[in-house]
């Protein structure tokens, strides 16, 4: 085997470098090849960073540029005993635990019916599977090798996926955790883009799986097949867009009380250090549109697309959930463990900005609502990831668990926290 | 360097390479030796002399972590490096980048300033703001990489691979920025680009 192994490597170098031989030759028959470095003058150092960004007297120094960008996930997650859980805060009575670690990029979470909670990957390829065994975690890899699986929903034994562009399934899995079946794809009627092209997904009252189809960029036109949340049946055959106007929603839940679906979306970057804000929004009808491109956060017209637009055509987000600071995964709270003024609230993560020089977000909040489903008070609840403009962690989804202890998942350092309330019993301890 | 040049830093790679197969097997082994047939073809002054292959010097370790990571978990997909990394542990990812971090940063080719394409390149970079996460000096930091003085036609192929999404970032930061860039504006950028230090 090891030697087999060996071979194949060693075949794939050899190609590789009759490869590079011929295209060599190929480019030495170019008369105006570049000619290759002086191999008498030393290596230059780097250049000292100029203090300005040049062609943009708009941004008064490189350091503001710097700034602004993104901020990526640590690579190999964090080890258990540097996660800052001594830093986080809660509201009064309420308690912070480390639930699982060691999960690089944990994004989504879905329980299984057997108490499973399952957690997918955006920038790795894995989807894991949490089981608790007497109070201690046990994190098993259930699959790997997919495209940006970030998207996860159950539904009666049956874990479903969704990848970049396509959406999967693997059945039983919770009896088969151990072995666990190769994914079965159900749908794949999706374009392949990398701008936005991960895809949150959920099972809605009606037995069907919605899932977000991104916009495939910044700011723009999306095609007619993108910028759209689309519910699809469980056997993949049927399809429709359910509503549009989506620049990237990456939560949505559904109202107990009303059913209607409630969805987070990400307003568009580079325009403002404070614009847009970041959309609650609620579904009253399908076929409804919430703006993108033409209005953001429900009352100004893109700069540059909204031209000859109103902000009254579309629909207006019910809450406006911070500037760039992208909120994400949400959940109405359905438990019985939280106070009573919790009840039917939605528990939002905000994975914090990276589009701002002033960092915001990378916490938890709940937004209440009055009865009439609109949004009463949107208040903090889970914050200290942030701490002089740096996160060292950053919330992607909730979960209300079986027992009504709310998890939430950090992609930044590869973790999950429980959230618990008064004597809420905390397994492990 | 002249064909038979070439071909002669051909075969001292293939003979390092069976070097550092042979070495392969044998247990414990030193980060700087595993990574010496690496340097082979991407340079051992940090600057790379084979087609399309990237120079690595002066590439920051978060970035060197993250591709090294991409290749081993195949969602880079370039299959030399996929099998080279099948099998590295974490530890030896880590190791790897800490090293590959202290190479030189590679010189830009003499000559070749064409002054048209030059302002071209920079009044795309000045639009959509490439000098704001590459820094002014496109020596990147952190997650994001060095790109002055790389080869152009490894810039050419990322930008085109990036764009095309044929390339999976390890965020779509670059798929973003890409999308309004045309094919042609992805050639000036790589030329300008390659030869910035």
């Amino acid at each position: 085997m090891f030697k087999r192994l060996f071979m194949k490597r060693y075949f794939v170098i050899a190609a590789m470098l009759v490869g590079a031989v011929i295209s060599s030759a190929a480019l030495a028959q170019q008369a105006d090849k570049p000619a290759a470095p002086d191999a008498s003058k030393p290596i230059p150092s780097m250049q000292p960073e100029p203090t300005t960004v040049p062609g943009r007297p708009d941004i008064p120094n490189a350091e503001i540029a710097q700034k602004l960008r993104n901020v990526a996930p640590l690579p190999f997650g964090a080890p258990a005993d540097k996660l800052p859980v001594a830093e986080l805060k809660v509201p009064k009575g309420f308690k912070v635990d480390v639930y699982a670690s060691g999960i690089p990029n944990a994004r989504s979470l879905r329980l299984g019916d057997k108490g499973t909670v399952f957690v997918s990957n955006r920038v790795l390829d894995k989807v894991y599977a949490v089981v608790d065994k007497n109070g201690k975690r046990e994190v098993k890899v259930i699959a790997s090798g997919l495209d940006r699986p970030n998207g996860l929903a159950f539904h009666q034994g049956t874990l479903y996926i969704a990848e970049g562009t396509r959406i999967s399934k693997l059945e039983k899995i919770e009896d088969n955790l151990d072995s666990p079946p190769k994914p079965v794809v159900i749908y794949s009627d999706f374009l392949n883009h990398q701008s936005h092209g991960w895809k949150f997904m959920a099972l809605g009252p009606d037995n069907m799986l919605y899932v977000n189809v991104g916009s495939p960029c910044n700011i723009c036109e999306p095609p007619e097949t993108n910028g759209q949340l689309r519910r699809i049946s469980l056997d993949g055959s049927k399809a429709e867009v359910y509503v549009r106007g989506v620049r990237n929603s990456v939560g949505f839940d559904w109202n107990p009380v009303t059913k209607e679906l409630y969805f987070t979306d990400n307003g568009r970057d580079w325009l403002s250090e404070d614009l847009p804000e970041d959309e609650l929004n609620r579904v009253t009808k399908m076929g409804q549109h919430f703006g993108f491109p033409y209005c953001h956060q429900g009352n100004f017209t893109d700069r540059e697309l909204g031209w000859g637009r109103s902000c009254d055509e579309f629909e207006k987000p019910v809450a406006l959930l911070g500037p760039h600071s992208a909120a994400l995964g949400m959940r109405f709270y359905t438990g019985k463990m939280f106070p009573s003024q919790y009840q039917n609230a939605i528990f939002i993560a905000r994975h914090g900005s990276w589009n701002r020089t002033k960092k915001i977000g990378g916490d938890v909040v709940v937004a209440k609502l009055n009865k009439d489903g609109t949004v009463k008070s949107v208040e903090p609840f889970l914050t200290g990831f942030l701490k002089n403009n740096e996160y060292s962690g950053r919330p992607v989804d909730v979960q209300v668990m079986k027992d009504g202890s709310l998890l939430v998942s950090d992609d930044h350092a590869g973790a999950i926290y429980r959230i618990s309330y008064g004597n809420g019993k905390v397994p492990g301890n | 360097m002249s064909l038979t040049g070439r071909a002669l830093l051909a075969s001292a790679v293939c003979i390092a390479l069976t070097i550092f197969f042979a070495a392969l097997a044998t247990a414990a082994e030193s980060v700087e030796a595993r990574l010496a047939s690496c340097l082979e073809c991407h340079g051992a002054q940090g600057q790379s002399e084979m087609p399309l292959v990237p120079s690595l010097g002066g590439q920051p370790e978060f970035y060197l972590g993250v591709q090294l990571l991409m290749f081993r978990e195949n969602i880079r997909d370039v299959p030399p490096m996929n099998e080279m990394l099948q099998g590295a542990s974490n530890a030896d990812l880590q190791a790897m980048a800490a090293y590959l971090k202290k190479l030189p940063a590679p010189a830009p080719p003499a000559g070749g300033a064409d002054q048209a394409r030059i302002d071209r390149a920079k009044a795309v970079i000045e639009q959509h703001r490439c000098n704001f996460c590459h820094s002014s000096n496109y020596a990147g930091g952190e997650n994001v990489p060095r790109l002055a003085g790389q080869r152009e036609d490894y810039l050419a192929k990322s930008l085109r691979d990036y764009k095309s999404n044929a390339r999976r970032g390890y965020d779509a930061s670059m798929a973003d920025v890409l999308y309004p860039i045309s094919n042609a504006q992805l050639l000036d950028l790589a030329y300008f680009l390659s030869r910035q230090r």
